[in-house]
């Protein structure tokens, strides 16, 4: 470590985030390693240590011969005026070595809010930022994770991008980037063969063209690049590679806790949700294998707490199996195991119960919408009953809070609708009067509302969002019907969400806007600290890009969308139908009670769909 | 209760006193040392740490007492296996039992480095040592209660100053460290304060050993 930056760590907030050294971290004698890869996270390290994808993809690197993969986290505020007054460029934590000296950058991005971390982070390293000033192979930058999906915005910055789940495409990515260096090749060539590698889509192969109102005319690819590109999924879970060596942080993060998968994929098709249909097709964790991995990680972490997350815990048809074998190790090892994402349903309420012997967590809901209609409009079936059947059975136990989440602005949504999330708080309210055993500590109901927010891939991929006036107008409306104590309402600005709309369903033409912004100083915007809403709006007026045109205009279903030449699996003619199906107010059973035909288990050869 | 001498070096003195705490829980276990629980709603690992110390501190005499269920392994079959489960900077030196009781400690020997990069100003030992020799030196402390004067002469036992290298000026003392306790840093404070002129670029500061009140070694 350098003396500039030993001076500089104990002026920051926690800068324990910045030294490494922690236990599980991988170091390497440079003298066996080719290929070095900085792997960044486009967010704090307290974000980004509670990523699985990224532990899995470091521990899938550095278990490769003659690979060494470190990691990079943004610096916060603070730390990024110290780094640039003092001239410190990006550095990875286990070498300490900068950014700009690494072979290949990657970097994982979950959340269109951190395309200002990208490209701040490549300025902190002195990395040019548009793809096309990196003229060598060295500096290689890709990039992958659920926001990729869509991947233009960034096309202009990234050299490639890895689509889907990364355990076999990384290794395959990698061992060619070893031969390119090895064989010397230009970056043109290593470009070339890289896109030959399914999964990997190369933006500069693709020429984007316009018609006069905007819209995109027609997506060109070249020099026989492929029209689509397919993500990459593992087939065989219990098989793919998963690291129970993992990196323990000596300083508190976000997930501070072990953290296992249980399945991937979602059998419900809530139409708004894009991980819903992007994850697709549904492959599972066996009980045996995820119970050996919990006490492997374990053991090797210390770690006092574990979670099996998954996107609808409920839905693991293995859940019972697992829990039997679990359990009894947790109460033996005094550790905490937590199961977010439960559904209500009984056998659900009686492990909630079993695992609430320490400590009550929360009970939440996101029932999205206020009225049963609306629900069916967006597919989200969890009913009113279902609601209140829970509540009652915790105010019984003693629960006196409970979280509702909600969205405004979606899809044919009425004030109706609006005042519907009331009734459904009033009714929660009387179920509280009518069982609680504790009233003297009184109620609280969180009630939030979230700005809707069109995602590509989803059902809803073409349809406008309100403007942010309107947004505000129905938060009012419900809040000027707020009348018991017992609710704490909270309304989320309307401007996150509006760019977080124009990014993800955006093109190549919001680069300039992007790197304008970045100039400016625009970066941790998903910390309401340092969002500086002024500082996109300017960006937007000077690059002459309107954001209404990518929010409220909405896309027209023959449209070319920017996304078009990526395949998630599920099919362009399977979102139309759910997106009629929406209109119509008719729901769709999930997977389990028959096969909708997504068009996903069409990625699989060895297996079949789980759902 | 079995105590543990270790030091923080390196880039673990960036680790804080909670997060020490937690990395420490975690080392046991992953040592298969398991800990006691407290009982209770919020069952708590029973470690703790004598004196916390500040963010960017080096020591070489901290104390932790943990307490371990069943049968417990020797002292040095513990040491050695919480070596192996430590990050490094953090070396457990010792581990030993009947440690003497922690409200009997009293005094620290602690060293700071002040680093000037222009190279340390002429006179500045002497004059260091003039103002440490007056009769009294009002510190401003940064309290629950808000900022106080603090006199720090009586809490110094003893101080040696001395020039170690063209840039270092290098401060050794004796202070109090419980009932009341001084910290370290105020020594530097005060030459920022009433020698602004010798304000340094940076202090390093390090605890060297813990005393009773009759000055032997503390464990």
């Amino acid at each position: 470590m350098t003396q500039r930056l030993q001076r500089i760590l104990p002026s920051v907030q926690k800068p324990a985030r910045y030294t490494g050294g922690e236990w599980g971290e991988v170091k390497k004698d440079f003298s066996d390693v080719r290929v070095r890869v900085a792997f960044c996270f486009p967010d704090t390290y307290e974000i980004g240590m509670s990523n699985v994808g990224m532990r899995i993809l470091y521990g899938v690197m550095n278990q490769m011969e003659g690979v060494w993969c470190e990691r990079v986290f943004a610096p916060w505020a603070d730390m990024e005026t110290a780094m640039r007054e003092n001239h410190i460029p990006l550095w990875v934590l286990e070498s300490q070595d900068p950014v700009s000296e690494f072979d290949m950058i990657a970097f994982t991005i979950g959340y269109e809010m951190a395309y200002s971390n990208v490209l701040n982070m490549l300025n902190l390293a002195g990395v040019p930022l548009h793809a096309a000033d990196r003229r060598g192979l060295k500096n290689i930058v890709f990039a992958g994770g659920v926001c990729t999906f869509n991947p233009e915005p960034l096309a202009e910055f990234v050299d490639f991008f890895s689509l889907g789940e990364g355990e076999e495409v990384t290794v395959e990515i990698v061992s060619l980037y070893d031969r390119a260096k090895a064989e010397g090749w230009e970056k043109e060539r290593f470009l070339k063969e890289v896109s030959r590698i399914p999964g990997v889509y190369v933006p500069s192969f693709y020429r984007h063209e316009y018609n006069a109102d905007g819209t995109l005319a027609r997506i060109v690819p070249l020099d026989g690049a492929p029209e689509t590109v397919t993500k990459r999924i593992v087939e065989d879970l219990d098989k793919a590679y998963f690291p129970t060596k993992m990196i323990v942080p000596s300083t508190e993060i976000v997930h501070d806790r072990a953290n296992l998968e249980a399945f991937r994929g979602c059998i419900r098709g809530c139409r708004f949700c894009q991980a819903g249909f992007s994850c697709r097709p549904v492959r599972k964790k066996s009980p045996e294998v995820l119970y050996r991995q919990a006490v492997e990680t374990l053991e090797y972490s210390g770690n006092q707490e574990i979670t099996v997350s998954s996107l609808s815990t409920s839905d693991y048809r293995g859940l019972k199996e697992l829990t039997d074998l679990l359990l009894p190790y947790c109460w033996e090892n005094h550790v905490n195991l937590s199961l977010p994402s439960l559904r209500a349903d009984n056998f659900s309420r009686e492990l909630m119960e079993k695992l609430q012997t320490v400590r009550k967590s929360g009970l939440t809901f996101a029932p999205e919408a206020g009225t049963q209609r609306l629900r069916d409009v967006i597919n989200k079936n969890l009913t009113e009953d279902e609601i209140l059947t829970t509540c009652a059975r915790a105010f019984a136990g003693g629960w006196n809070n409970v979280k509702l989440y909600f969205m405004l602005g979606l899809p044919t949504e009425t004030d109706e609708d609006v005042l519907g999330i009331l009734e459904l708080v009033y009714k929660v309210i009387q179920q509280w009067k009518e069982n609680a055993v504790n009233k003297k500590r009184g109620l609280r109901v969180h009630v939030a509302t979230a700005y809707f927010v069109p995602k590509p891939h989803t059902p809803f991929q073409w349809e406008r969002q309100i403007t942010p006036q309107e947004y505000l107008r129905r938060c009012k409306l419900l809040k000027s019907h707020f009348y018991s104590k017992s609710i704490v309402y909270d309304y989320h600005s309307p401007d996150l969400s509006r760019l977080e709309a124009v990014f993800a369903r955006g093109d190549r033409r919001l680069a300039s806007v992007l790197e304008t912004a970045v100039a400016s100083g625009a970066r941790l915007d998903g910390w309401d600290e340092c969002f500086d809403y002024g500082k996109w709006l300017e960006a937007f007026r000077a690059c002459g890009v309107d954001p209404d045109f990518y929010t409220v205009r909405g896309y027209g279903e023959k449209e070319v969308l920017p996304w078009d030449p990526i395949d998630v699996g599920v099919s362009k003619r399977f979102l139309r139908l759910e997106r009629k199906r929406a209109y119509d107010g008719k729901v769709t059973p999930d997977c389990r009670h028959g096969c909708a035909g997504c068009g996903a288990n069409a990625l699989l050869k060895e297996v079949a769909c789980d759902a | 209760m079995p105590r543990a001498l270790f030091e923080k070096t390196g880039n673990a003195v960036y680790i804080s006193h909670l997060d020490l705490m937690r990395l420490f829980q975690r080392a046991f276990k992953r040592a298969g040392l398991p800990l006691t629980h407290t009982q209770g709603f919020n069952p708590r690992a029973s470690v703790s740490i004598a004196m916390p110390m500040s963010l960017g501190m080096e020591s070489v005499c901290e104390l932790l007492n943990f307490d371990l269920e069943g049968e417990k392994p020797d002292n040095g079959e513990i040491c050695r296996r919480l070596n192996q489960a430590l990050i490094p900077g953090v070396t457990v030196l010792q581990v030993y039992d009947q440690g003497q009781k922690l409200k009997n400690l009293a005094y620290l020997d602690c060293c700071l480095t002040l680093e000037y990069d222009q190279g340390v100003p002429e006179n500045a030992e002497q004059r260091v040592k003039d103002l440490f020799a007056g009769q009294t030196l009002m510190v401003e402390k940064k309290g629950k209660n808000g900022v106080v004067e603090q006199d720090i002469l009586p809490m110094i036992r003893s101080l040696a100053v001395n020039v170690i290298s063209p840039t270092e000026l290098e401060l050794r003392a004796r202070i109090c460290c419980q009932n009341p306790s001084l910290n370290p840093m105020q020594l530097s404070a005060a030459i920022i304060r009433y020698l602004p002129e010798l304000a340094p670029d940076f202090v390093r500061c390090r605890r060297l050993e813990i005393y009773d009140a009759d000055e032997t070694v503390f464990r």
